[in-house]
């Protein structure tokens, strides 16, 4: 197989397809507020269920139901583990940054030191037909944390 | 490359087409020499979208180059040559299924055929067309029938038709593994059926189904038929008439022609009673600021300027196939499916839609691969350059009936040989060892 395929599947995307760290969903019931999405991914039938919780402008807690391809339950795993703690507000920066590389079709190597775990996804944008999947959890999250703020 | 042993061996006689005929028609298709990501095109997709021919791409382009006019308007020579050639290619494929020159209604694809004529009931349930259109009226009480197996362009415009006129919706349900129930068909299917249309071959399970069956229920009880032939009029023989349904359609990018241009048939009595759906220019005898009065079929329903070079080309398609023979196609096709369902069946945690590899079926398998999403096994395949289709294909409810919301299509044609049905199937066996699937 080429290395176009290896890039594509690094290893760490293919541990954490099976790993799910975040999954299932589960029900919240600290303090602070929470909110929830489900993206839905007409091409291929990738969906996700995700539920954020903020308490103190910070991400207290991410979960999250799946069904789909190695490449959109990785990148779910992935995320759970990054937003983890962080505040709302680099939250959103990262899916921002996430987003940017993934549009970049390949042009923008992602930046380790920001993105962590998640620049293993950089082969993806080399992929059009596969941006979608890799972005379904960070769109779930986005939606999830602007209900939160709601 | 782990070699794949089936049990399945060619002999001449049921094979239709011979290897070396296959390779001689593979030159006719261009795109076929090709290489993708390094390795040479296994094109396994044309079921969703075939390859063109170069006598199909020539047609077209002899026509921009020699005739190009428009056509039934003007009387200069080169309209007159531009509507020669037009309507000669609906005598071409009216004759491919058996159809005569005026059941045959040029239309965008399939969907858009299937939609002519629920739009068509539409417009007759609301009294367009008088007394002689009132047999394509659907209202509350009465009902349409599709399968559990359609694809959503024979589903969708049903549900809207249905709700457009408070007619109920029912559908004729598939067992476990996909197959047609018509035990429950006779249920319903009653005497408040007023139409009936369902699939000739399944574009996800590739069985075949029974429409002697099926068109003799619908006809105990008056009931109108449509067949969506997309799957069929392709890969076998096809006959309007032996079949004898009512309405019949197909799409020509999926018979060697070009996309942009289908076909619907419908026997002459029905077309010419039945109101038009889009209308316009050419589709008009008389037209007065009140009102207008329209044309007999087929062309009261091409309002406006058609597809021509399009038709022109998709002539020169079904020129194309019945010059190798559909016979012949259609045995070299079964022999690839035999193949195709008796390899992946071989191959640990690989789950065949619908019936086994004895049993009847188009050139066509869809398949799920236990722990690997259709998703990734499209792209490891993609990798090597074999092309499929992966998703629902636009089939939802027969997936989710059969538990499944995404499975891998491989579908052949009279171009593919059986050593790309053999790299196809080596490389599917080694979809789950990549991704680790235990």
């Amino acid at each position: 197989m080429s290395s176009g395929l290896e890039q594509l599947y690094q290893q760490i995307i293919l541990d954490h397809a099976k790993a799910r760290h975040g999954s299932p969903l589960a029900a919240y019931d600290g303090d602070g507020r929470v909110g929830e999405s489900h993206q839905l991914n007409p091409v291929c039938g990738d969906e996700i269920t995700l539920r954020a919780a903020v308490l103190d402008g910070s991400v207290a807690a991410v979960t999250w139901d799946g069904a789909g391809c190695a490449i959109s339950m990785a990148s779910a795993s992935v995320l759970a583990d990054l937003v983890q703690g962080l505040p709302r507000d680099e939250a959103i920066t990262l899916v921002d940054a996430f987003r940017e590389v993934m549009r970049s079709r390949g042009r923008i190597e992602a930046d380790e030191e920001v993105l962590g775990d998640a620049a293993a996804f950089s082969g993806v944008s080399r992929f059009p037909a596969r941006v979608k999947c890799a972005m379904l959890a960070w769109v779930a999250l986005e939606e999830s944390l602007l209900a939160a703020n709601g | 490359m782990p070699v794949i042993e089936t049990p399945v061996t060619l002999t001449p006689s049921d094979a239709g087409l011979t290897d070396a005929e296959v390779h001689r028609i593979r030159n006719d298709f261009p795109i076929l020499g090709t290489e993708v990501n390094g390795r040479p095109l296994v094109y396994l997709d044309s079921g969703a979208t075939s390859q063109n021919p170069v006598s199909v791409m020539e047609a077209e382009q002899e026509f921009y180059e020699q005739r190009n006019a428009a056509v039934h308007r003007g009387a200069h020579s080169l309209a007159v040559d531009a509507t020669d050639a037009y309507e000669d290619a609906r005598a071409a494929v009216a004759r491919f299924i058996g159809a005569r020159t005026n059941e045959l209604v040029w239309t965008s694809n399939a969907t858009e055929g299937i939609n002519l004529v629920a739009y068509a009931m539409s417009n007759a349930s609301l009294g367009r067309g008088g007394d002689t259109a009132r047999r394509f009226a659907v209202g509350p009480g009465d009902s349409i029938v599709v399968t559990e197996l359609e694809h959503h362009a024979n589903l969708i415009p049903w549900q809207e038709l249905a709700a457009r006129t408070g007619a109920e919706l029912r559908f004729i349900p598939v067992d476990d593994a996909g197959a047609l129930r018509l035990d429950e068909a006779r249920q319903v299917i009653t005497s408040s059926t007023r139409m009936v249309a369902f699939s000739h071959a399944s574009n996800v399970l590739g069985t075949i189904s029974p429409v002697a069956e099926i068109v003799g229920l619908a006809r105990e009880v008056g009931a109108l038929t449509l067949l969506d032939a997309c799957q069929s009029v392709p890969h076998l023989p096809v006959d309007v008439k032996a079949l004898d349904v009512d309405f019949l359609v197909f799409s020509g990018h999926k018979m060697l022609g070009p996309t942009g241009i289908g076909a619907l048939y419908g026997r002459a009595e029905l077309l010419n009673a039945m109101p038009p759906f889009l209308t316009g220019g050419s589709m008009i005898t008389t037209v007065t600021m009140q009102g207008a009065e329209y044309l007999p079929s087929p062309n009261r329903f091409e309002a406006g300027t058609q597809r021509i070079s399009q038709a022109v080309a998709l002539g020169a398609a079904a020129n194309y196939l019945a010059e190798t023979g559909m016979e012949r196609i259609e045995a070299w096709e079964a022999t690839l499916g035999r193949r195709l369902v008796a390899g992946l069946e071989a191959i640990d945690g690989v789950r065949v839609l619908g019936p086994r590899a004895d049993q009847p079926r188009i050139g066509l398998a869809a398949f799920d691969v236990d722990g690997v999403h259709a998703h990734d096994v499209g792209q490891f395949l993609d990798d090597q350059g074999i092309a499929v289709r992966v998703g629902h294909h636009c089939a939802q409810p027969l997936h989710r009936r059969l538990g499944l919301t995404a499975t891998t299509r491989a579908s052949t044609y009279l171009y593919t040989t059986t050593d790309e049905v053999d790299a196809f199937l080596a490389a599917v066996a080694q979809v789950r060892p990549f991704f680790g699937a235990e």
